[in-house]
């Protein structure tokens, strides 16, 4: 397990922009802005936010299935906007993304072994028909899967056994890095459980590192190494560990909001006032002033930076500081 | 196969099976006009002229004593034939521009759309009358008259899928495993882009049928002594009166035709959305 | 008599039965929390209450639905229609799609005080300010005017729930209410409907999936599983001593407050298909406790304590 990262965000920003023509004015809208983060081989990284966070466009610029408009995204050292189509082809191999919606993220005509099949299709790999209904009943049986399945197509399957057969298709080519994007925010509690235990078993066996995005708190908390807290495009919070003292007042009110399942910790709190305010328009300062308790002038005027220590924060008055207590 | 389930839940509607029926029997006859036919399409006997329904001639006689049985028959051939093959040529031509322009996007886009709107702008039978006199009257010019005017429809209708097909996220997943974009267009977007395209094509096929029968009524279509059943329906407006089944029959051909093709095409619709809503459930 | 008392309801839909035998009750000032899966019933049960079965073919097959002492399936169902907005609000899940897109948010609250209180069009506006206040909505005169578009989730459904309490009513079915919302707004929205509850006396039918939700706002749970309640009890002892193996293997689901990594199960196999409902024990084939009996009838709902539990093994019978 070495701390060498295994991908790299420079500075990175990604602008989409709406409106425009002859008619509506033109907004641009920053979706990641000025990102720095590195991520460990053979841990996993949890990124964790709310909507408009950015952690969706940061997991597919991780992925190269999008372009930075600024800064660089480094894979194993290799800026993926620099690659030729057939070197980015194999980089693909090495990284690949499990996505949030079971339902569609199978091409619904296609039998599942087929989809599971098509990687090796793609990236040109030639196997005999034997070779490849091994090589498919092997995937479907490491996710959990009855081999006979291969035929049916997605619609038979449940919820959980099409997400099983993302994350098959997703190890198809042995990738080393796997990007998992809300994984299991569409699935039924007791299945997104068992989902996380496969992808537990899997990460072990495969020596894999995870790029885990999630809304949810305490399923982060449970499963990753270390935390990544965004909020409105920027990195707020860096946490080495789920047990970790907060630093940042968002993480503190995005861990007050969620319900404990503890029926006499009844909590009477909440530290996030009003709501998240639109990537449209950035205020200049810190984008979390807004609604934060402790915001003085100078967070309304300059945008903090993360510290480079080793739990990063990017506040002017983090929580450990005097004045604020938790 | 999965394609064929449509089509059999179709037929299994009050009004697609009869609809269905229809359809298969005009296409039996069109195939096997020369076996059913009890005269030639062209024989010509002016003693025997305008004469009504008999026993020897089931529907009567035209104005040249050709029987009329025989010519509707042969005219199914010419009808649907010519219907079915530029619908088709359409509906292909249509599905790769509309397919080009709403996977590329951008320039590519705009200019092969402004292209089709162009040709959309224009009623069909006006391209037509166009075509027609640029290359002459005929069947081969009706058929390419045909596959340009109704190409616009399935270009739009096409890209209008792929456009929205194009956000799949089992389309990002492809891109992300390194497909290219001829993979992940022929294996994905067209597959599931064609069934819209191909019902549209089935409606458009009665159109086509009626535009021919136009064309042939203004003697643009068919040339004589083919039987299309619109020319054949021109030339009995001058005995309407004196032998009305001269019109009459063949005008009943189309429409019987052009019918079944709707209703059959309203029966596989729905069977398409109930399916869809069956497998969102 | 508590002001909802359900017994026995049965729905079905064609020839399915995906709601069997469900008992439920809730008081004035009391949050009842109905959690369950996909496939549990707990959606349908919500649409039973509102006399909304018909729109999707379904219909109560047996039981009784009494709101404040009437058995509504006993009765036409236009008694049903007329509660309806007016003694019985429902908040949905979607906001976006319980708005009309094309009207603004106050006129639309605007038109339930008329509706279903006869005010005219200022009184009908003042009081849609006054909840949209007590919604905490901030600057209410201006979004009173505002479209649906122009509003936050969070927003919309302070909006919905402003709504659904214009008509004054005495009984709430929130179906799951804050899923589509982000987690800080989903604690203020559910603050919110608790304070409702305490301060306008208020009986609160929750619907979720969420046993986090459950914990911090219900007072009493009734826990369904494919189309059965597995138990029902007070918060307190469904998540401290639950009975139902189902109950405990559902909280077992949750990573609690460092649990390590590796240590979260899951509850093997997945909930049986409407279509082949089993009359035995539903949960048998997933439990870990099944024996013979559980595989040959269905388990009846058993009293333990202050909870009420349909198992032939039920945990901590004797505690």
């Amino acid at each position: 397990m070495s701390d060498r990262p295994i991908l790299r965000f420079e500075s990175v920003v990604r602008d989409f922009s709406s409106g425009g023509g002859w008619f509506g004015e033109r907004r641009v809208l920053r979706a990641v802005n000025a990102v720095d983060l590195k991520v460990p081989a053979g841990r996993v990284t949890g990124v964790v936010g709310e909507s408009g966070c950015g952690k969706s466009t940061l997991a597919r610029l991780a992925l190269g299935l999008i372009r930075p408009s600024a800064g660089r995204v480094l894979f194993e050292g290799e800026d993926l906007a620099a690659q030729s189509r057939g070197r980015m082809r194999r980089l693909r191999a090495r990284m690949q993304m499990v996505f949030q919606d079971p339902y569609s993220s199978i091409d619904p005509r296609w039998a599942v072994g087929d989809a599971i099949a098509e990687p090796f299709q793609v990236q040109g790999i030639r196997m005999s028909r034997a070779e490849r209904a091994a090589r498919i009943a092997d995937l479907l049986a490491m996710v959990g899967l009855d081999p006979s399945q291969a035929a049916s197509l997605p619609h038979h399957l449940s919820g959980g056994q099409k997400q099983r057969v993302g994350i098959a298709r997703a190890l198809a080519l042995e990738p080393s890095l796997v990007v998992l994007d809300e994984p299991t925010a569409s699935l039924d509690v007791s299945i997104q459980a068992q989902i996380i235990a496969l992808l537990e078993g899997l990460k072990a066996r495969l020596d894999l590192t995870y790029l885990f995005i999630s809304h949810d708190l305490g399923l982060v908390r449970y499963f990753c190494d270390r935390i990544v807290v965004m909020y409105l495009g920027s990195v707020v919070e860096i946490l080495p560990s789920p047990d970790a003292e907060i630093r940042h007042p968002y993480t503190r009110a995005l861990m007050d909001s969620a319900f404990v399942p503890d029926p006499t910790r009844r909590q009477r709190l909440t530290r996030a006032t009003g709501e998240i305010s639109s990537a449209f328009d950035l205020p200049p300062g810190c984008a979390y002033a807004p609604r934060c308790p402790h915001a003085v002038q100078r967070c309304r005027i300059e945008r903090p930076r993360l510290d480079p220590s080793t739990h990063p924060v990017a506040c002017h008055l983090p929580l450990d500081r005097a004045g604020a207590r938790s | 196969m999965s394609a064929l389930k449509p089509l059999l839940q179709a037929i299994a509607t009050p009004r697609g099976a009869p609809a269905a029926l229809v359809l298969v029997s005009v296409v039996v006859v069109a195939i096997l006009a020369d076996h059913l036919a009890p005269h030639a399409y062209d024989a010509q006997n002016l003693m025997r002229a305008n004469l009504p329904p008999s026993a020897d001639h089931l529907l009567g006689t035209d104005e040249f004593g050709r029987d009329l049985f025989s010519r509707i028959l042969y005219g199914a051939r010419i009808s649907l034939g010519v219907a079915v093959t530029s619908i088709g040529a359409s509906v292909a031509i249509g599905l790769v521009v509309g397919a080009v322009a709403g996977y590329a996007g951008g320039w590519v886009d705009r200019i092969l759309m402004a292209v089709v709107d162009l040709t959309w702008a224009f009623p069909e039978i006006l391209i037509a009358l166009v075509l027609i006199a640029i290359l002459g009257p005929g069947l081969g010019s009706t058929a390419v008259a045909i596959t340009v005017g109704y190409m616009a429809q399935f270009a739009r209708l096409a890209r209008a899928q792929i456009v929205a097909l194009k956000g799949e996220t089992y389309v990002e997943a492809t891109i992300g495993l390194g497909a290219g974009h001829v993979h992940l267009l022929m294996r994905h977007l067209v597959p599931n882009a064609l069934t819209p395209v191909l019902v549209a094509g089935m409606l458009a096929t009665g159109d086509a049928i009626v535009l021919e029968a136009t064309l042939g009524y203004f003697g643009l279509g068919a040339q004589p002594p083919l039987p299309s059943w619109g020319a054949m329906m021109s030339s009995g407006v001058g005995q309407m009166f004196l032998a009305p089944w001269v019109i009459v029959f063949p005008g009943l051909a189309i429409a019987i035709t052009v019918v079944a093709i709707n209703l059959f095409g309203d029966a596989l619709i729905d069977a398409l959305q109930i399916r869809n809503r069956l497998r969102e459930g | 008599m508590a002001l909802l008392e359900v017994e026995g309801l049965t729905i079905g839909i064609g020839r399915f039965t995906p709601v069997e035998g469900v008992d439920l009750a809730v008081d004035r000032g009391e949050v009842l929390g109905l959690v369950g899966e996909s496939g549990s019933g707990k959606s349908l049960t919500a649409m039973a209450l509102m006399g909304l079965l018909p729109l999707i073919r379904g219909e109560v097959r047996s039981g009784s639905i009494v709101f404040d002492g009437v058995d509504l399936t006993d009765r036409p169902p236009d008694l049903h229609r007329r509660l309806r907005g007016r003694r019985i609000a429902l908040v949905t899940q979607n906001p976006m799609t319980s708005l009309d897109p094309i009207r603004t948010v106050g006129a639309q609250i605007d038109e339930v005080s008329r509706l279903h209180r006869g005010l005219d069009a200022r009184s009908a506006r003042a009081r849609s300010l006054a909840l949209m206040d007590e919604m905490r909505i901030p600057r209410a005169s201006a979004v009173h005017g505002q479209y649906p578009h122009q509003l936050s989730g969070g927003m919309k459904q302070r909006i919905v729930i402003a709504m659904a309490l214009a008509g004054d009513p005495d009984l709430v079915v929130a179906d799951e209410p804050t899923t589509a919302l982000d987690v800080t707004v989903q604690a203020q929205i559910v603050r919110l409907m608790v304070d409702l509850v305490r301060d306008r006396g208020l009986a609160l039918v929750l619907i979720t999936h969420d046993m986090g939700v459950v914990a911090q706002a219900c007072d009493r749970v009734v826990v369904l599983y494919a189309g059965r309640i597995a138990e029902t009890g007070p918060v307190e002892t469904i998540f401290a001593a639950p009975h139902h193996p189902y109950t405990r293997a559902l909280i077992g689901c949750i990573p609690t407050e460092g649990q390590r990594r590796g240590t979260l199960i899951g509850i093997p196999g997945q909930v049986p298909s409407l279509v082949d409902y089993p009359d035995h024990c539903r949960f048998a084939p997933r439990c870990a406790a099944a024996s013979a009996t559980c595989t040959s009838a269905a388990p009846a709902l058993d009293a333990i304590g202050a909870s009420r539990v349909a198992c032939f093994h039920p945990l901590g019978r004797d505690a």
